[in-house]
């Protein structure tokens, strides 16, 4: 033996697998990456994979069958209902593990384990919001229910079933580029999915903006600034309904109204927010509007576009139903979609739901708080966060009889708020059972069946549309919200006393909905529920744009057939821009406009308000909107506090549509009183120089201005798509945005065989390597959409079927 | 014939020993193979070099074959920055091969004297 050479080389070799089997030196450990039989080439899945497969677990009752389609949309049918979400547990984590792990980990605060610190803030944030409390709070009351409990345990059953089959090449390759592993699956991760759902939907609040907009601004400014009601509002339930009288009576503080005008120092601080464009489109119309005769209900919800995809296409067939649609990768059921007898869908409610009231303690040690004229005991939760490479973060979270104390001296949220503390009282954090709306829609047969699945769902309200193949149309405004007297709830309240605190809850029989009404359809588009005869106050901030849009072509509409609602559903047209460009082309100083303005004013003259893909004229207006809320708020918010809100886009528009001399129009900072016209005109040279910009680089055209992705979780590019051309954005039917838009459109004929149609921007695997990972991305994007197959057993041997996964016990 | 022998075996062998065990099975496989199979220390490393980088090569190239390449595509461009699939099976074929090289290098100075070349 040579020793000195053998030392030398073996460490040479040594050192080299260390390096490539860690990120000590490399971004990455290569050598595990790499190697063909472990790293990333395991998930270079062939693009003839077949899927098939006999497989058998203890846990299951009855026998299996899965179809894998041309899609890969699984088409289950069980001989027991369990088994049945045994195996949709074990398909999506088949294809979307990593996706449901990490919404899961997001939710629980626990996101700074896999990437470390830089997710802190948002770990502590979640925690105290109180996910993780929330979570608890759902996951006792679903196990109360035996059935849930055992759909419950029967999905996450399935999911742990793949997690006990995976071995380090078959990990999912975000797992293997990240290095870490996923824990098994259990009931509370389901909850805290479902939590995530209710903070994306239901958590969006500006009451630290509006307070410091109170302050700020004078009594009118305020109300002309921040009105309750747009004028343009359609609501849901049409204007005339007749609401009785409130069963719940509201004690109003005598302070109310008065709390908070120009008497305390702004408040600053950052909070993370959820989009507030979630939102969404519904529709059902009556087979008196339909060529068939029967009814046809069409839902797209508008959510973040991200890869892998939410929603997870699939049919469930057991012996008491057989529903098909999408389903949460995370959850049990079928979530929007249809049976043999109806179909179900949903949009945002947008309710406030999440109010903040700030809290007296008695001395820095927060142990007690004063309220109702005595001194109250906290109660303190101790959150441990891990953090990758780094040792745990506890953080001290105290409780209250509001809520948890999400911001004080030791969480700001990054900015300091001084020395005031913050608790927030949040509907999520209730103990409800949602999940339960779910497995009673997919076996519903008709309108009662409906009326008594929607009343579980308690948080994130939602307008929940509805249609059956016997004729009938609904739609129920659904949630359990705070029954709360007007302003309640807009700004920090006083937490004191119990005077400020949720009084009750709007009774379930209070909560507005149609039923087969005389105008023969139903819709949503997050426009306010109801007009202002509601006997509740329904808080700011709908939007009213798309929902004129629906409600006046479905009111023109007759003889509609799936085509015409496929055109509706994909539709550019801008309403909001129809109000607003006239005002800007009657107020354009044209005389004040150079040759090269004036070509790009002509564009907007021209413009037919339609957001297509190669639409100039939205790319114009959309630069001279933005410019002009800039130009007309910028100097009136110059000085205001950092934490505010500009007031929303209706309120300007509907301003200047009835008031030329709108007080705001002039800009404070110069003695001259600037008009209308002036302020129109300044917008339209800012805006010139940005379209100058946008024209150079060959992105005049409104796809390519606008830019749409759908970005990999990850945010790496190579993962995502990037650059796709469909047209549309806020306010239009098509609510394609940046990153956001229609994450599941669906139409659904209800006649005696169901014709249905469904597309999402995605694809039914997670994995990047396969090819079902974005493959109905451009069909997406061009607005077509896949015929949807509910298949038969005995349709097995179809030439669609490319797979077939047997369970049995 | 020593030369092809120790190639095959390696490549075999690490085949086998990756199905069960971590990716850096291949540098025990490729010492062990090195130190019963007497051959010069730059023979033995171009043995265990070759061996592996033809095995991972092949390997990498048939896998991203089947999958007409979609995800050697993607990965490139996260790892190397580059979008070059054949440059990602190029960067697996040396690792396999750097590694195996000198791993089988060490195991032949396991032997107790300079073995003269032999083909």
């Amino acid at each position: 033996m040579r020793v000195i050479p053998f030392i030398i080389f073996g460490f040479i070799t040594a050192a080299l697998i260390i390096i490539l089997n860690t990120s000590l030196l490399l971004p990455a450990p290569l050598g595990k990456l790499l190697s063909p039989q472990h790293g990333i080439w395991q998930n270079a899945e062939p693009v003839n994979e077949d899927f098939t497969a006999n497989l058998s677990f203890p846990q299951l009752t009855g026998k299996v069958n899965v179809y894998l389609d041309d899609r890969l949309v699984p088409h289950i049918f069980a001989e027991q209902e369990n088994d049945a979400y045994f195996v949709q547990g074990y398909l999506h984590a088949k294809f979307r593990l990593w996706q449901m792990e990490l919404q899961t980990h997001a939710a629980a605060g626990r996101a700074s384990e896999i990437v470390g610190d830089v997710a802190l803030n948002h770990d502590r944030e979640f925690r105290r919001l109180g996910m993780v409390y929330a979570a608890e709070n759902a996951l006792r009351e679903v196990e109360k229910d035996t059935v849930m409990k055992s759909e419950c345990d029967a999905y996450t059953a399935g999911v742990n079933a793949w997690i006990e089959s995976l071995n380090e090449s078959s990990l999912p390759i975000e797992y293997k580029l990240i290095g870490y592993k996923p824990e098994k699956w259990n009931n509370f991760k389901t909850a805290l999915f479902l939590k995530y759902m209710a903070y994306d939907l239901a958590a969006h609040e500006n009451d630290f903006e509006m307070t410091n907009a109170k302050n700020f601004f004078s009594k009118e400014d305020f109300a002309k600034l921040y009105p309750a009601i747009p004028d343009s509002a359609d609501p849901i339930i049409p204007k005339g309904t007749v609401y009785s009288k409130p069963k719940v009576e509201l004690k109003i503080p005598a302070t109310a109204d008065s709390l908070y005008f120009n008497n305390t120092s702004p408040i600053s601080l950052t909070e993370q927010k959820p989009d507030k464009d979630n939102g969404s489109n519904n529709w059902a119309v009556s087979g008196k509007k339909t060529q068939s005769g029967y009814p046809i209900l069409a839902n797209d919800p508008h959510l973040g576009l991200n890869l892998p995809s939410l929603w997870y296409e699939m049919q469930i067939s057991t012996p008491n139903f057989n529903a098909y649609g999408v389903s949460f990768p995370g959850s049990p059921g079928i979530i929007i979609g249809f049976n043999d007898s109806c179909a179900f869908g949903f949009t945002n409610g947008g309710r406030d739901v999440r109010d903040y009231y700030e809290i007296k303690f008695k001395d820095e040690s927060r142990q007690e708080y004063w309220f109702n004229n005595e001194w109250k005991k906290t109660d303190f939760r101790f959150e441990a966060i891990k953090i990758k490479g780094k040792p745990d973060y506890i953080d001290t979270v105290a409780y209250t009889v509001f809520g948890p104390v999400m911001f004080d001296k030791n969480f700001t949220g990054n900015k300091t708020t001084g020395n005031r503390d913050y608790a927030v009282r949040w509907k999520a954090h209730d103990p409800s059972n949602e999940l339960k709306i779910f497995n009673m829609l997919n076996r519903a047969k008709n309108y009662a069946d409906y009326s008594a699945a929607v009343v579980n769902l308690h948080t994130p309200g939602q307008n929940c549309v509805f249609a059956t193949k016997s004729g009938d149309i609904a739609i129920r405004t659904q949630g359990e919200f705070p029954a709360k007297w007007k302003g309640q709830g807009d700004f920090i309240m006083p937490g004191t006393d119990s005077s400020y605190m949720w009084q009750a809850m709007i009774p379930m029989d209070e909560t507005p909905f149609q039923y087969n009404p005389e105008r023969n359809f139903v819709s949503s588009a997050n426009q306010r529920p109801a007009d202002s005869t509601y006997p509740y106050y329904l808080g700011s901030g709908y939007t009213p744009y798309r929902g004129i849009t629906i409600n006046r072509r479905l009111n023109a509409m007759n003889n509609i057939t799936v085509d015409d609602i496929k055109k509706l559903q994909t539709d550019n047209y801008n309403v909001f821009a129809e109000m607003a460009a006239p005002v800007f082309l009657k107020n354009m100083k044209e005389n004040e406009l150079s040759a090269e303005e004036k070509k790009y004013f002509n564009i907007l003259r021209t413009w037919d308000f339609r957001n297509d893909v190669t639409s100039k004229g939205a790319t114009v207006f959309y630069l001279t909107w933005a410019h002009f809320e800039d130009t007309v708020w910028n100097d009136e918010f110059a000085k205001a506090p950092k934490t505010i809100m500009k007031p929303y886009e209706s309120t300007l528009l509907e301003a200047i549509l009835k008031d030329s001399a709108f007080k705001f129009l002039d800009d404070i900072n110069t003695s001259p009183t600037e008009t209308l016209a002036d302020e129109v005109t300044a917008s339209f040279k800012k805006a010139v120089v940005e379209l100058k910009d946008a024209e150079s680089k060959g992105r005049l055209e409104w796809a390519k201005y606008k830019d749409t992705k759908v970005v990999h979780l990850t945010k790496l590019d190579p993962f995502s798509r990037l650059h796709l051309p469909i047209g549309g954005g806020t306010h239009c039917i098509n609510a394609a945005k940046s990153n956001h838009g229609p994450s599941w459109r669906m139409i659904v004929s209800l006649t005696p065989q169901t014709e249905a149609y469904g597309v999402y921007p995605g694809g039914q695997s997670g994995n990047p390597g396969s090819k079902y990972y974005d493959n109905f991305i451009d069909t997406w994007v061009a607005g077509k959409y896949y015929a949807i197959w509910v298949m038969k057993q005995s349709e097995e041997s179809d030439k669609r079927v490319k797979g077939k996964i047997t369970f049995a016990k | 014939m020593k030369f092809i022998v120790s190639i095959i075996l390696i490549a075999l062998l690490s085949f086998a020993a990756c199905l069960y065990f971590p990716w850096w099975s291949i540098a025990i496989v490729a010492f062990i193979v090195a130190a019963l199979i007497a051959q010069s220390a730059g023979m033995s490393f171009l043995t265990g070099f070759l061996a592996l980088f033809l095995l991972w090569g092949v390997l990498s190239f048939w896998i991203s074959s089947s999958n007409e390449h979609i995800l050697a595509h993607k990965v490139s461009l996260v790892i190397l920055k580059i979008d070059s699939p054949y440059l990602l099976m190029l960067a697996t074929a040396l690792i396999g091969g750097l590694v195996a090289g000198f791993a089988a290098m060490t195991g032949s100075f396991l032997r107790k004297k300079k073995v003269s070349p032999s083909y």
